[in-house]
């Protein structure tokens, strides 16, 4: 191959299971010399964990890394930076107290001993160690050279300034600076760095990385948002649920066909859950158990109406950060709308709050399994009792012997393999978790569910059978919203897709079946 | 449903989580076996008890009060600080009531008279103990309204009331010591019904935590708030109600002790009633198994733990090292619970007791 040559990373068939989850199966990823390579998937797809495995946070369980031709254990995080690789994170790591230069050269310092510079790079440790009894940091030269590297990124700030005291997309370019200084980096990481960022900061930050392509750098680029993946990038790497989808060029892979490859495609026609959806399609009631009508808040969702009646399922599709999140937490409570109003049960909804939502038969069971669904040191059984014993208060405990009648009830109904009732929950793996967390909700009698991503990172085969319990109570009267970050479960599973884009509500379909048209949606006019 | 046949093997024994707090009880239980000459000994006296073990328990009461408020306080994620110095105030508040004329300087000699008069209070005791159990109370319900609802973190917020404390307690006394003659207070902490009479107090306070934790849904819902109150939020549970009741009960248990405390040495003494003492609760807390980080607790662990420590002072000074020395040998007793309950010593014993042919 000709390009060998220039291909400066190359991991191959990398695997990482974490206990519960297989978060990476048998990825690959190749890095050219002086390229801007897209990484893009949903949530869970397993972008982080790579970027992860890649800079020696977490070692993969099989797979090769060959770096620069050579095959390489990177060990932990200061290897990765030894190796030449950098990154720039989301949520930057610096130190807000301290000036920005002594973030940018931080552990590099320049140092001086009366009117001498002293270099330490090249002596020994032993010397090094007690030439630094003697020397002291040089100032006036640290302060030039902070200057001198955030000019290059096209910014100018006094950089003897606390960092603190800037804006988070000047703090994002001092973390750039500081990834390019610390390492002479060979290899570039830029983990979601556009997310704080406005649209002119956007525009100089594309404009630096593609000063450091020109300069030979390699990189690696993660976004959710994927017009600056066309802006910028030369190839684009898919993930989806741990796997790789493929490596395509970027000028050869229309954007419709990117979504379609980052949320996955349905090939199966007729099947089973199909049948059961038309079948439920005709048990769908008149009237609607919970209507919103102009109901908004500030900087979450725009203004909004939703019927949903019994027996429905309704998903919400779109994008990460389309509104689909903000959606269930106005219904559910856990955010007081600005505006409009909501109906449940033919009664205008007063209080917000999840307690006041379970009374009212609203339940939510949470996008994030481990930090607000389940209580991981508690039973199976108290796990699945909690919702229900508080809607019932304090003092009308559930005894015993009921408790654990419900709660074989619903291991049995569920499906869910414990050893007892009496496991701490966090042993069982992840997608027997989040059986339990809506074994919860289901004792807790609920007339409308809202299920946020309730089928992530879990496997397949639970997978459809949480797509098949949602249809079943549905055919029970009850109703469902229905909220994943893919669209062909979305089809599969709902009766009325809603679609979102860009914290509004853009559209709905009827028994839509065909993805591009809601894809369409989805991607608004850029399609 | 189907159940394996309950069977006590050294494994169940080990898994318990009273365990590690009665092998420490046993070992220094053993240490005085050897070396305190007479710890054993019981008398009786009146058809009262009496004996270095009596000595323990009667001594430890105000220890085991404070350990049962503080295990829930510690269970929801949270520490209170303040105990001390909110038995400092029980104790100004009750010695104010039953004799506010200790504050005129110089007394009339009627009303001297009526001061040191053994049979006479000013309030009723029944009122006193009431006013005082609410007063702590509502010293809890401050540490609670400050942590739930102020959402300060717990060490900084009740930090506040154990520095100031001990002045609102100077204050209420006006910084004077107030002495203590009335007979009936002092049965309180002096009284003895067959076993010392603090003993049936703490007996009750532990029966109604017990009652109201584990009778009622309180008690899950404290240890889910403590693991995951983010979780606990979203299952509905009120977590704020929760710390707030944690912090009050915490409070009222140490307005409880305060009293026995004050009438134990028959003053009100706002500088040194209930000193460290609330180092002493959480250490007892934390020997009783109930994690700092909060969660899974138990009452019963706390009170074995509140057991240990007040066994370990008093067997400190039966074999004769000085009242000053004590905290040094404390520190290494510290570390000896810390040794205990390492993983290493946790992972040997569960290595001993495991069934055969199960790898762990």
């Amino acid at each position: 191959m000709a390009e060998t040559d220039s291909t400066i990373l190359k991991m191959t068939g990398i695997s990482k299971s974490f206990p519960g989850v297989q978060a990476l199966e048998n990825v690959d990823l190749s890095l050219k010399q002086g390229e801007i390579l897209a990484l893009v998937g949903e949530n869970g797809a397993g972008k982080s964990t790579l970027i992860k495995v890649l800079t020696g946070v977490e070692h993969p369980d099989t797979g090769t890394i060959t770096l620069f031709g050579r095959d390489t254990r990177v060990r932990s995080p200061q290897h990765a930076v030894d190796l030449g690789i950098s990154t720039v994170y989301q949520e930057n790591n610096l130190c807000m107290n301290l000036s920005v230069a002594e973030n940018i050269i931080i552990g590099r310092e320049p140092m001086r001993f009366l009117w001498w510079k002293v270099n330490l790079e090249g002596l020994s440790p032993s010397a090094r160690r007690i030439i630094r009894m003697l020397v002291y940091i040089d100032w006036q030269t640290m302060h030039a050279l902070a200057k001198k590297l955030l000019l290059e990124l096209g910014v100018d700030i006094d950089v003897t300034q606390p960092l603190g005291s800037y804006s988070v997309a000047i703090q994002q370019m001092v973390a750039i600076a500081r990834a390019l200084e610390i390492s002479n980096a060979k290899i570039l990481i830029f983990d979601e760095p556009t997310s704080s960022l406005d649209l002119d900061e956007t525009r100089q930050l594309f404009d630096v990385m593609k000063q450091l392509k020109q300069k030979g750098v390699g990189i690696v680029f993660i976004t959710h948002f994927l017009n600056q993946v066309y802006e910028v990038s030369d190839r684009i790497t898919v993930l989806r649920n741990g796997k790789l989808v493929g490596t395509y060029e970027t000028r050869q892979l229309p954007h419709l066909d990117l979504i379609a490859k980052m949320i996955g495609r349905s090939l199966s026609g007729l099947d089973e859950m199909t049948k059961i959806k038309l079948r439920t399609m005709k048990t769908i009631k008149k009237e609607p158990c919970l209507t919103a009508r102009g109901v908004g808040r500030a900087g979450a969702i725009k203004p909004f109406d939703l019927d949903l009646h019994r027996g429905e399922v309704v998903g919400l599709a779109g994008l990460l950060g389309s509104g689909r999140t903000e959606i269930a937490s106005l219904l559910y409570g856990t955010e007081t709308p600005d505006v409009g109003t909501l109906i449940v049960e033919n009664q205008a909804v007063k209080n917000f709050s999840p307690l006041d939502s379970i009374k009212r038969g609203v339940v939510l069971c949470p996008e994030d399994r481990k930090g607000e669904g389940i209580v991981d040191d508690l039973t199976v059984r108290e796990n699945i009792i909690l919702a229900l014993q508080a809607s019932r208060g304090w003092f009308r405990y559930l005894s015993t012997p009921q408790q654990y009648e419900i709660a074989e009830r619903y291991i049995k109904l569920l499906n869910i393999s414990t050893p007892s009732a009496d496991q701490a929950v966090k042993n069982l793996s992840g997608g027997n978790q989040q059986k339990v967390i809506l074994a919860r909700w289901l004792a807790a009698n609920p007339e409308v569910m809202i299920l946020d991503e309730p089928t992530r990172g879990i496997d397949v085969g639970t997978k459809t059978e949480i797509q098949k319990l949602v249809l079943t109570l549905a055919e029970e009267g009850k109703s469902c919203v229905f909220i994943s970050s893919e669209l062909e479960e979305v089809i599969r599973t709902s009766h009325r897709i809603v679609v979102l884009r860009d914290r509004e509500k853009v559209g709905e379909f009827v028994g839509e079946t065909d993805e591009q048209k809601i894809m369409k949606t989805m991607a608004g006019s850029e399609a | 449903m189907k159940t394996t046949k309950p069977f006590i093997s050294w494994r169940t024994i080990t898994e318990s989580r009273l365990f590690f707090p009665l092998l420490a009880l046993a070992i220094i239980l053993a240490f005085d076996l050897i070396f305190v000459p007479g710890f054993f000994n019981f008398s009786t006296m009146d058809g009262h008890l009496y004996g270095s073990i009596i000595d323990v328990l009667r001594n430890g009461s105000s220890i085991m009060l404070l350990a049962i408020g503080m295990t829930l306080v510690i269970a929801t994620g949270g520490v209170d600080l303040s105990v001390g110095a909110v038995m400092a105030i029980a104790a100004s508040v009750a010695a104010l009531m039953m004799n506010p004329y200790v504050l005129a300087t110089e007394l009339p000699p009627n009303l001297a008279k009526l001061v040191f008069d053994p049979h006479f209070t000013y309030s009723p005791l029944w009122l006193v103990i009431i006013v005082t159990l609410l007063i702590s109370t509502i010293c809890g319900l401050w540490n609670g309204l400050l942590v739930a609802y102020g959402r300060i973190q717990a060490m900084v917020a009740t930090l506040i009331l154990m520095i100031a404390g001990r002045g609102i307690a100077q204050l209420i006394t006006n910084g004077i010591r107030i002495q203590i003659f009335y007979d009936p207070y002092a049965f309180i902490g002096n009284g003895w019904i067959i076993l010392p009479f603090p003993l049936y107090i703490v007996t009750v306070v532990f029966l109604a935590a017990w009652i109201i934790t584990r009778r009622t849904a309180i008690g899950l819902f404290i240890e889910s708030v403590g693991i995951n109150f983010r979780s606990s939020f979203f299952s509905g549970i009120d977590e704020k109600k929760i710390k707030l009741l944690a912090y009050a009960f915490c409070g009222f248990c140490a307005g409880v002790a305060g009293l026995i405390a004050s009438s134990n040495i028959k003053t009100s003494d706002a500088n040194n009633i209930g000193l460290t003492l609330e180092l002493d609760a959480i250490l007892a807390v934390v020997i009783g198994g109930t994690l700092m980080s909060g969660g899974r607790f138990s009452l019963l662990a706390s009170v074995i733990g509140a057991l240990v420590i007040q066994a370990m002072t008093t067997s400190i000074l039966s074999i004769g090292v000085p009242a000053f020395a004590i905290q040094a040998i404390k520190g290494v007793f510290v570390i000896f619970v810390i040794v205990l309950y390492s993983d290493q010593v946790r992972g040997f014993i569960r290595r001993i007791t495991a069934p055969k042919g199960v790898t762990l």
